[in-house]
């Protein structure tokens, strides 16, 4: 074989050595991000404006509720559901949350949205685990999330003073988000 | 009990892998060492796959595994199909696979020349090794939940169905099959080969690309009855895992007749069985590390993420260096003359040329969104827009290519005798030309070049092989390689019939009907009778009856069902389809109108032309690789053309014309 051949194949390999170095550069990049954090197309628009019932363990009266009653302060709106295993998992972070708020006076920033599911199982699931929410609105069939673009349960939002959804969140919630996204955006007074 | 079992066995195999890579990578191999590894290795992964099967049936939810994929209401087959139905079984799985694919490799082999299997089997011990550690260290699926769930979590709904039960075991078996021409491909650059290696490669890469077809397609049909939507390809990045070790499996299955036959493209040949098996590691890598947002993408975990990406690193790397330094070992022992332009040889270069092209794409498109958020430069996803774009250009000129390919010689040919050759085919589209625009005109009322385009070049590719195998049927008969060649390259003009009259003529009615209601498509008429409920083993389900009449023939009923499982809350779409060989009728329920009491329904009706060719011409495709794979002469010992070079194992006679 003519050194030509030879020296076109060390160049080849070479080639493949920047090629597969680059490759492996992307995807050890892309592990670190979140493909799921998503630039929602709802931040900056007002949470819809949808009257709801409470489930009936955390208000007596029950009455209706809507984004009307929520003016003033940032609320941070969960949505939830009993057949959601995912929940599970999220709920101690949410309880941990309730406390910090509940220490600071300000336990009726966290809103629970229970999503397509049972009162019944909603309540056992809230009575076994413990409830972080102030109110729990129900979106039985799942109006309200078809209008917040739910992709699954759990997903969390962020409403401001004024109403309008600054934030929101796919999936499970960490401590991590807790501290740096969540706790940031909760203090701010409008 | 039965964790601890498997627990064990897991750890034997992973003893019995590393046993068998160093006893077949060590100066002197040790065939019998190898061997008896080998054998334990895979009574190790077989025996644990056995144990969570059993766990799985007797709904043992201490073990984690089985707490979060399975239920008590879960019929059989399925917590039996639960096995493979999360990500520690799935890899669990993988290693059978391999071991399985390692048994035959050590089986076929050892008649031919016993050190060189040993080596190969000693690569595929390396092979066996990383990825069992893995298993064990990041994903073992006995691992202990205590304590001990009350009820399962469930299998996820969308994998309850037959098609799905089998489709990751042929996927993986496909997927896996890569490591065979791989793992021969290192030995042979580890400690040098006997000449006849090439051929005897052969046969574990049509078998390969047959599984991961068979893989594919059940994969691809289950995705049309069950999502709800009527599509049979959604580019989805773990479909384009999948099919991107499937084309360049393809491109290796053809580029190895050359290597064998004529000892052209040696390196080539040596890239495309490292990337076939980087291809299907970095598939197993998409999948598994949630790096992309996907059907099939499971919850992340950063560290599995980064003990595939060293994997794939120390594949690529690993043999890089071999190539570098022993690449000698892989030049041809025969080498003729260079092949004139007009040539198979020049046909089979660009058949590959093609087909990498393609690989390339689809590599690109799903790795884009990855390229653009780790640049920071947004966020997007790429779609069929892009894939249908691109892959048309590049996969159409396959298709034309594939009608004078299988008639020009080897080496040289003369454009003249090549066209004489070609003339029945010539004649067919030339015919084709000017009949096929006014059947379809006639037949479905418009005409789309591109669709006449694709007609045209797979009516020629069926008169040219067709003309192809009777030539050869009068002077003496196929063979199982030429029978192969002829069903595969059929099943690609019926893949290409299917594919372009469901784009051109396919339609989708988004209908909204009441009880009683009517909708007239694709000459039939659809009747919608009544709703129903009915309770399945563990879900309810919604059902809509409906009946088809379609032009003189009786009314069928046709039944789809909304269904509610245990522990889902998404509900799941059972399609009902009147099924043909020309036409598909789909009819699928979306949701109840508002208000629910008024009993309307939105309906998904779809008109699906020529759509079972599809996968008709896919498992034509398999079929025809497993025929190839069939053929006498892989199983012959020793060719006799290469007798002379087998001798000594290691050195390669060059013979220069």
């Amino acid at each position: 074989m003519s050194k030509d051949v030879a020296s076109g194949r060390r160049w080849g390999l070479w080639g493949v050595l920047a090629g597969a170095l680059a490759l492996l550069a992307l995807l050890a990049v892309g592990m670190t991000r979140d493909p799921r954090e998503l630039p929602s197309v709802l931040i900056g628009k007002p949470w819809p404006d949808m009257v709801l019932p409470q489930l009936n363990n955390t208000a007596p009266d029950g009455a209706p509720i809507g984004p009307a009653q929520w003016r003033g302060k940032p609320r941070l709106v969960n949505l939830w559901a009993s057949w959601c295993g995912t929940c599970r998992e999220e709920h101690p972070v949410l309880l941990d949350l309730a406390e910090t708020l509940r220490a600071k006076g300000r336990a009726d920033q966290l809103i629970g949205l229970n999503y397509k599911d049972q009162p019944a199982d909603a309540n056992a699931w809230l009575n076994n685990l413990g409830n972080p929410f102030s109110t729990v609105i129900v979106d039985a069939n799942g109006r309200l999330g078809i209008e917040l673009g739910v992709y699954g349960a759990p997903e969390t939002f962020i409403v401001d003073a004024k109403g309008v959804i600054v934030w929101k969140h796919i999936g499970a919630l960490t401590p991590e988000v807790v501290a740096n996204e969540i706790m940031p955006r909760l203090e701010e007074r409008s | 009990m039965i964790g601890e079992l498997g627990q064990i066995l897991l750890i034997i195999a992973l003893v019995a892998a590393v046993v068998q890579a160093w006893g077949g990578l060590v100066a002197r191999p040790q065939p019998r060492l190898v061997t008896v590894a080998a054998v334990w290795q895979a009574l190790g992964i077989l025996g644990a796959i056995v144990l969570l099967g059993v766990a799985f049936v007797n709904n043992d939810f201490s073990l984690s595994y089985v707490a979060q994929n399975s239920h008590r209401t879960l019929p059989l087959i399925y917590r039996i199909a639960a096995v493979w139905g999360g990500h520690e079984g799935s890899m669990l799985l993988w290693l059978a696979a391999l071991s399985v694919w390692s048994l035959f490799a050590l089986r076929g082999l050892r008649r031919h020349d016993l050190s060189y299997a040993a080596r190969t089997l000693g690569m595929l011990g390396v092979v066996g090794a990383s990825v069992g550690a893995f298993v064990l260290f990041t994903s073992n699926p006995f691992a202990r939940l205590l304590p001990a769930a009350e009820e399962g979590m469930s299998l996820n709904p969308m994998l309850q169905d037959p098609g799905m039960a089998m489709h990751p075991p042929l996927l993986y078996l496909g997927y896996v099959g890569t490591a065979v021409p791989f793992a021969m491909t290192l030995a042979a650059l580890w400690g040098g080969a006997p000449a006849g290696w090439t051929r005897w490669v052969r046969p574990y890469t049509a078998v390969a690309l047959a599984l991961l077809s068979f893989g594919i397609a059940l994969g691809s049909w289950w995705a049309y009855y069950v999502l709800g939507w009527g599509g049979w390809w959604f580019w989805d990045p773990v479909e384009n895992a999948s099919l991107m070790p499937w084309l360049a499996l393809a491109a290796l299955l053809h580029v190895q007749i050359a290597r064998d036959q004529h000892g052209r493209f040696p390196y080539w040949t040596a890239t495309l069985s490292v990337g076939a098996f980087v291809l299907a590691l970095l598939g197993t890598f998409l999948v598994r590390s949630g790096v992309l947002t996907s059907v099939h993408a499971f919850a992340s975990d950063p560290r599995r993420g980064s003990v595939m990406l060293a994997l794939i690193a120390a594949a690529l790397f690993g043999s890089l260096a071999l190539v570098a330094k022993n690449g000698e070992r892989l030049r041809s022992e025969r080498q003729s003359r260079a092949p004139a332009l007009l040539s198979r040889d020049t046909a089979l270069a660009v058949n590959n040329l093609l087909l990498v092209a393609a690989c390339g794409c689809v590599l690109l498109g799903t790795l884009y969104p990855l390229i653009m958020d780790a640049l920071q430069l947004g966020k997007l996803s790429v779609g069929p827009p892009y894939f249908d774009a691109v892959m048309t250009p590049v996969l159409l000129p396959v298709l034309f290519l594939l009608m004078p390919a299988i008639w020009i010689n080897w080496s040289r040919d003369r454009g003249s005798d090549l066209l004489c050759r070609l003339r029945p085919t010539l004649i067919a589209v030339l015919i084709g030309v000017f009949v096929l625009p006014f059947v379809l005109a006639h037949v479905y009322g418009q005409v789309y070049p591109l669709v006449v385009i694709a007609l045209l070049g797979a009516v020629g590719v069926i008169v040219s092989t067709l003309h192809w195998a009777w030539r050869r049927l009068r002077s003496g008969g196929l063979g199982a390689a030429g029978t192969g060649m002829v069903i595969a390259h059929l099943g690609v003009a019926a893949f290409v019939v299917g594919v372009a009259m469901v784009k051109g003529y396919g339609l989708e009615h988004d209908v909204h009907m009441q009880p009683g209601g009517t909708h007239q498509l694709g000459g039939c008429s659809l009747v919608f009778d009544r709703m129903g409920e009915r309770e399945g083993p563990n879900y309810t389900a919604q059902t809509g009856h409906f009946t088809l009449t379609c032009g003189d023939g009786a009314a069928r009923p046709l039944v789809t069902e909304k269904r509610n499982y245990v522990n889902f809350g998404m509900p799941m779409t059972e399609s009902a389809i009147d099924w043909g060989l020309t036409r598909d009728i789909y009819v699928a329920l979306g949701s109840p109108d508002e208000p629910a009491d008024a009993g309307a329904w939105s309906v998904r009706v779809q008109y699906k032309p020529f759509v079972r060719w599809i996968w008709i011409g896919v498992v034509l495709m398999a079929l025809g690789a497993l025929s190839a794979a069939a053929a006498a002469r892989f199983r012959r010992t020793v060719p006799h053309a290469d007798r002379q070079a087998a001798v000594p194992s290691s050195t390669s006679v060059e013979i220069q014309a």
